[in-house]
């Protein structure tokens, strides 16, 4: 082996780059899928970020620099951009990756099925893009898409142009890529799991893919029905699914789109969640605090993230309101399950603080403001008087997308030693954490005060009401700051792929089966597993024979596994009350 | 080898019956999940027309046109033979599961051709309708519907029939099957959202 890649290396340069080139274009491999996934969706993130930046400057000041169409058409396409080509994305790129090698799988289920989930994606994904260059420009009726104003029937005074049906199509394509991609992720999980890799010996990551996977299997088609019919409308029906002067509803279509969007949510959060809860149980150098109430309140929130769409459409007067606050108030509290878990984790902890794990509990205090946040808007009477101010824009970056984004900045700063072999500099991560930490809350938190004096939501200028001045310029620093940080997370990747430190197969000393293989691992993953005797074989290696006789090292052993452990079983209790 | 080491467990009945004694393949899995995503779709679909229905300004088609009661004759025959050709497709997969490839090949025979004549009687359907795709939310649901129908009729179909290929090639056996066993559950599915909701919501809420 050593001397073929050494003949290979040594070949003519320009052969050898088209040759590695060909390879990825045509790779069927979960990693370099899951890279590509990661390289793609980054550089459409920092496309979102662009927008962001365009918009925040037009409002530091009144008085209005672009026009309210470009405006518009500005955040439409960061909404767009950051939800179905950035957050989605980033979420499929390390459930690719990891998901496999953490459940000692070869690779996925249907490895071309992956490939082709992939190019769909970056298909839809150019589309979308692309909608700048045609007549009318892109889409701009916010990510949501509401009609009447997608329509271009009577009833719409400036009816969008071939940007819309694009958006549509393009969502279709996004969709589609994901559905296969769950189906696959499904299928792994249940099929592909290494000898003694029950149910309850899932590292939390995998068991968040798994309910990651199934709500994109039964939501994501519900958009894509949505999307069908507003495509129809456009193109044929004359408005008669969502024109009510064609006979149609524009109801209709915000709860087909909210039935998948609300979920949509979770699919973004639940993958942070589970890296986030995958890096506390390394760094804190415990087992995570209750795994199965994890586990547990991921599945309640992923069946009640099924039935609270509608509290999306509380001002519209057309939803049963009593119901879907009472399941929103609900969803609080697995959310609550898993905050004081993960805290509980920590908690005389042996904690070490490396960029991943910064991040991680980043990602703590700003879930937390946004979960709380939530609940704010989950009771009707204040949602009523919040409802589209920059109260719910705070929110939902709190949550859905900064959150996220500092999960999945944690799992780059957690896995990219595994992916290429060394280490990201932790001195530029942290000066990175501390720029966008600084930054997002002066963005979001100001937003949330902002909103609460009511300024609207999706308007390019505003009155000098006082403090709105202020705010808003403060809002324009913290985006500029935020972008700053991300500048020295993308020198920090740069630096790290050429200069960054060698970094070993366990270079953090981890618990789940991802660490057991080389970095970056060969195209088989694994040369051969560790027994599976808990849900950290890892740990199990590397202390399972010093801790046999200790009374605090107990081995979850699974209930549902036929092949549970080898000969030696300390103890059966669960390990959570040693 | 070890497998055979391993006695045979029972299986439960319905899941003998429907895909077979051996272990269920990756493939059958992904099947399995890929039927569920689309069932959604057309719970979409259809969650949509019954909106539609039950609040609308209008719901007949704008131009004015009628199906006429003669008209529900030939539908409900296709109906009829659509989902009685699961029946054949069934017998294909029970077939290939004794091993027998010509019993196999028969079988979806029958089903690709009586599922082509459905398709070519939707077509009818779709040119003798009287209204367009344009004249108000009926007209509009009832092309959309019949419509991703039919296109899911035709995938099944070009699936059938690339296996079939495959059978006359001397593919498939007792043991490798998983082609013909995802073909006949999603036959199966393709002719159950039919007959139990696209059919009546289509065809008696006009």
């Amino acid at each position: 082996m050593a001397t073929l890649a050494g003949a290979q290396t040594s070949t003519y340069a320009g052969a050898n780059a088209w040759r590695v080139i060909l390879e990825w274009l045509t790779t069927v491999d979960h990693k370099k899928i899951g890279i590509m996934y990661l390289w793609t969706a980054g550089a459409f993130g920092l496309v979102g970020m662009a927008f962001s930046l365009v918009m925040r400057t037009e409002l530091a000041q009144t008085g209005t620099i672009i026009s309210a169409e470009t405006y518009n058409s500005i955040f439409t396409m960061h909404g767009s951009v950051m939800i179905f080509l950035f957050l989605l994305p980033v979420g499929a790129a390390f459930m690719n990756y990891s998901m496999p090698l953490q459940i000692g799988a070869l690779d996925m289920a249907f490895p071309r099925i992956n490939a082709l989930s992939f190019w769909i994606f970056l298909f839809g994904g150019v589309l979308l893009t692309l909608s700048f260059a045609v007549e009318g420009g892109t889409a701009s009726a916010g990510w949501t898409a509401y009609p009447p104003v997608t329509l271009d029937t009577g009833n719409n005074a400036e009816p969008p142009g071939a940007g819309m049906d694009m958006w549509l199509v393009g969502v279709i394509l996004l969709g589609q890529a994901s559905i296969f991609g769950s189906v696959n992720f499904l299928v792994t999980i249940f099929k592909m799991r290494a000898p003694g890799m029950t149910m309850w010996r899932l590292p939390l990551f995998t068991w968040t893919t798994l309910v990651t996977g199934l709500l994109i299997l039964l939501s994501t088609p519900v958009l894509a029905a949505a999307l069908v019919l507003g495509f129809i409308d456009r193109n044929g029906a004359e408005g008669a699914f969502f024109d009510p002067a064609a006979g149609g509803q524009p109801l209709l279509w915000q709860n087909l789109f909210w039935f998948y969007s609300h979920p949509a949510v979770y699919i973004m959060i639940l993958p942070a969640m589970g890296i986030v809860s995958d890096v506390f149980g390394v760094f804190t150098r415990r087992p995570v605090f209750g795994y199965r109430s994890m586990v547990l309140a991921l599945i309640a929130i992923g069946l009640l993230g099924f039935i609270v769409w509608a509290h999306h459409m509380f001002t519209t007067g057309g939803v049963f309101l009593p119901f879907f606050m009472g399941a929103t108030f609900l969803i609080a509290v697995p959310t609550g399950v898993k905050m004081f878990n993960w805290i509980t984790t920590m908690w005389r902890g042996s904690n070490i603080f490396p960029t991943a794990m910064l991040f991680s509990v980043g990602f703590l205090m700003l879930f937390l403001i946004g979960g709380i946040t939530g609940v704010f808007h989950a009771a009707v009477p204040v949602d009523f008087a919040l409802h589209d101010t920059y109260f719910v824009v705070g929110h939902f970056h709190y949550t859905m997308s900064i959150a996220a984004t500092f999960g999945f900045l944690a799992g780059c700063y957690y896995w990219f030693p595994k992916m290429f072999g060394k280490f990201m500099n932790e001195g530029l991560g942290k000066l990175h954490f501390w720029l966008l930490f600084i930054g997002v809350n002066l963005v979001f938190f100001t937003q949330l005060l902002l909103g609460l004096d009511g300024m609207p939501r999706r308007i390019n200028d505003y009155v000098a009401n006082p403090g709105w001045e202020l705010m808003n310029m403060l809002i324009t620093i913290g985006a500029f700051v935020s972008a700053a940080g991300m500048m020295v997370f993308l020198y920090n990747v740069v630096y790290s792929l050429k200069w960054g430190e060698r970094a070993g197969s366990d270079p953090w000393e981890g618990t789940t089966l991802e660490w057991a293989t080389t970095s970056p691992p060969p195209a088989h993953n694994f040369d051969s597993l560790p027994e599976i005797r808990s849900e950290r074989p890892l740990f199990d290696l590397r202390f399972g024979e010093r801790l046999q006789d200790d009374p605090h090292y107990h081995v979850n052993n699974g209930h549902n596994g036929s092949n549970g452990g080898g000969a030696k079983q300390p103890d059966t209790s669960s390990r959570e009350e040693g | 080898m070890a497998a055979s080491a391993i006695p045979h467990k029972r299986v439960h009945p319905i899941r003998s019956f429907l895909v077979g004694d051996e272990p269920m393949t990756t493939g059958l899995w992904g099947i399995i999940f890929f039927i569920f995503s689309e069932i959604m779709f057309f719970a979409g679909l259809i969650a949509a027309m019954l909106a539609l229905h039950s609040d609308t300004l209008f719901w007949e088609p704008t131009n004015g046109a009628h199906r006429v009661e003669g008209d529900h004759l030939l539908p409900i025959l296709f109906t009829v033979l659509l989902v009685s050709t699961s029946i054949p497709m069934q017998f294909a997969a029970f077939a290939i599961r004794k091993g027998n490839r010509k019993a196999m090949l028969i079988n979806m025979a029958i089903v690709l051709v009586v599922g082509t004549a459905f398709i070519i009687n939707q077509y009818f359907e779709w040119t003798h309708a009287g209204f367009g795709i344009s004249d108000g939310p009926y007209a509009a649901t009832f092309y959309t519907l019949t419509g991703f129908h039919g296109a899911h009729v035709i995938g099944g179909l070009v699936f059938i029939f690339a296996q079939w290929l495959r059978g006359l090639l001397g593919h498939f056996d007792a043991k490798r099957n998983t082609a013909i066993e995802a073909a006949t559950l999603y036959w199966h599915f393709v002719g159950f959202v039919w007959l139990l909701v696209i059919f009546p919501l289509v065809f008696f809420l006009s």
